[in-house]
């Protein structure tokens, strides 16, 4: 899966998920103000996350990852992990 | 000090409708909202019959993570809840600066448990089962989900009494106003819908097999009934001090003047006329009245025939045979954890608007039926005061006694 695939997917399912205009997730827009995203929220980020690309991501994963730049990255090192 | 307990709004979401506007015309037409629902008999269900809502959309009135830890009891009692805060004269920004409690009746959350362990079997990892799965498991989802909505800040629980939850939640939150602890509480009860959560009630065998005539199938007090249908939905009341409900210029509905219980100590399932006697005598004592006060009687009975026929002696034993009784459980099922509260809201309908709902189905009565005056047509009647009966698996008893605002 190429990084503009990966980028799509993304924003499909986590504006659906998270009820959040796909308009603002950019690049550089920061993932948690973004999608408002509290605890419990990242539970339900690793079970999208799951159900999309067939990896279960940890919370250690998502250590530095502040943007959505940042989370294709993850995606995509994942992916390329399977 | 001891307070009056008025009811200042009401909400219900039912099969006989999803407002109390629907469910007055459906009480007053005698309409049935029973279906034959194929889906339980391809999951084994002895009987396919059932009280039908539908699952709400929630979307245009809660966010995401409001919705996340719902399922049907949760969202159920959303709606009814809704319908009575806005008709009591409440908004959440009142809510959340006063203290309002919540005491909630509901006894299962079978389809959400079935759902998360399905899950977890499927992925083999707990995590995968999202966060809402904990807030919708617990038997307290609909406490949990409607505090935190609401922004309530009193008393928080939910009440779990088989069948008479609903009605127990309404005698908890009148006494804890009557005794000057609550100004207001808001109490209900819920029911999930779902073939997880009437399984094993079916497995008893005790569930109408009429299938062909499912409007047909739920008569209680009739000497050909042959069963329950379950059903279910949510029923909301708003209970508040007399004195609160006129300092705020609410509409008062109608004052809860007796509340009251017992335990049969005896058998898991089978009815018991000494404890159903007990409930009754103590709620008339309470109210301090006569038996000859009460207009009309909701009866518990929900199609059984060992069910109804101790509460037809029980009734005669304590009224007579001339109050005017029916059972709406003939329309609408039976709507066990919600159906105390649900009741309440039936019958306040039929209060308030000069009528008796009809006991349909009810064509022949057997021996002890006979001594009750049962009404299976709809009756243009006043009344005053009625009492609403519940009685749950375990033997728990509950009789409430409501009468309109002298």
């Amino acid at each position: 899966m190429n990084r503009e695939t990966i980028i799509e997917t993304v924003k499909d399912f986590l504006s659906d998920e998270f009820e959040v205009d796909k308009s603002k997730i950019q690049p550089d827009a920061n993932l948690q103000e973004t999608l408002d995203l509290d605890s419990l929220d990242y539970v339900d980020l690793v079970v999208v996350i799951e159900e999309n690309f067939g990896f279960k991501v940890t919370g250690e994963d998502f250590v530095g990852i502040a943007t959505f730049d940042d989370f294709y990255t993850l995606v995509e090192k994942k992916l390329a992990e399977k | 000090m001891e307070h009056r307990v008025v009811i200042t709004g009401m909400g219900i979401y039912s099969c006989l409708g999803e407002n109390l506007n629907e469910v007055r015309d459906s009480l007053f037409q005698g309409k049935s909202g029973i279906i034959y629902d194929e889906i339980r008999k391809d999951f084994g269900f002895r009987s396919a019959l059932t009280g039908m809502v539908k699952d709400p959309d929630l979307t245009q009135f809660l966010s995401r993570r409001q919705r996340i830890g719902m399922h049907q009891p949760a969202m159920y009692a959303y709606m009814a809840t809704k319908e009575a805060v806005e008709n009591a004269g409440l908004d959440i920004d009142f809510l959340e600066k006063t203290e309002t409690g919540l005491i909630y009746g509901n006894d299962s959350t079978a389809g959400s448990v079935g759902e998360t362990i399905d899950r977890i079997r499927e992925k083999n990892d707990t995590t995968l089962v999202g966060s809402g799965a904990i807030f919708q498991n617990m038997n307290c989802t609909v406490n949990m989900n409607i505090s935190t909505i609401f922004k309530l800040k009193g008393i928080n629980f939910t009440l779990s009494a088989a069948c008479a939850s609903g009605s127990h939640s309404i005698g908890m939150g009148y006494l804890l106003i009557k005794q000057g602890l609550q100004e207001r509480v808001i109490c209900g009860g819920a029911q999930e819908i779902n073939p997880t959560a009437m399984g094993s009630f079916d497995g008893l065998s005790v569930f109408s097999i009429k299938e062909s005539t499912p409007t047909k199938a739920s008569r209680p007090f009739d000497r050909d009934r042959d069963g329950l249908i379950p059903s279910g939905g949510a029923a909301t009341v708003i209970l508040e001090s007399y004195e609160s409900a006129i300092k705020r210029g609410a509409p008062i509905l109608g004052e809860l003047i007796g509340y009251g219980f017992s335990s049969n100590g005896d058998h898991l399932s089978n009815p018991n006329i000494d404890g159903q006697h007990r409930s009754l005598n103590m709620a008339l004592k309470q109210a301090n009245i006569d038996a000859n006060k009460i207009d009309y009687i909701n009866a518990h009975a929900t199609s059984t025939p060992a069910g109804d026929s101790v509460e037809a002696e029980a009734i005669h034993g304590v009224f007579g045979g001339k109050v005017a009784v029916s059972s709406t459980k003939s329309m609408t099922g039976h709507e066990c954890w919600m159906a105390g509260a649900s009741e309440v809201v039936y019958s306040m309908l039929m209060m308030q608007h000069n009528f008796i709902a009809p006991n349909i189905n009810f064509e022949n009565p057997d021996d002890t039926s006979v001594k009750i005056n049962i009404i299976a047509e709809t009756k243009q009647q006043k009344i005053n005061c009625f009492l609403s009966n519940s009685f749950g698996f375990g033997g728990t008893n509950s009789s409430l006694i409501i009468k309109k605002i002298d």
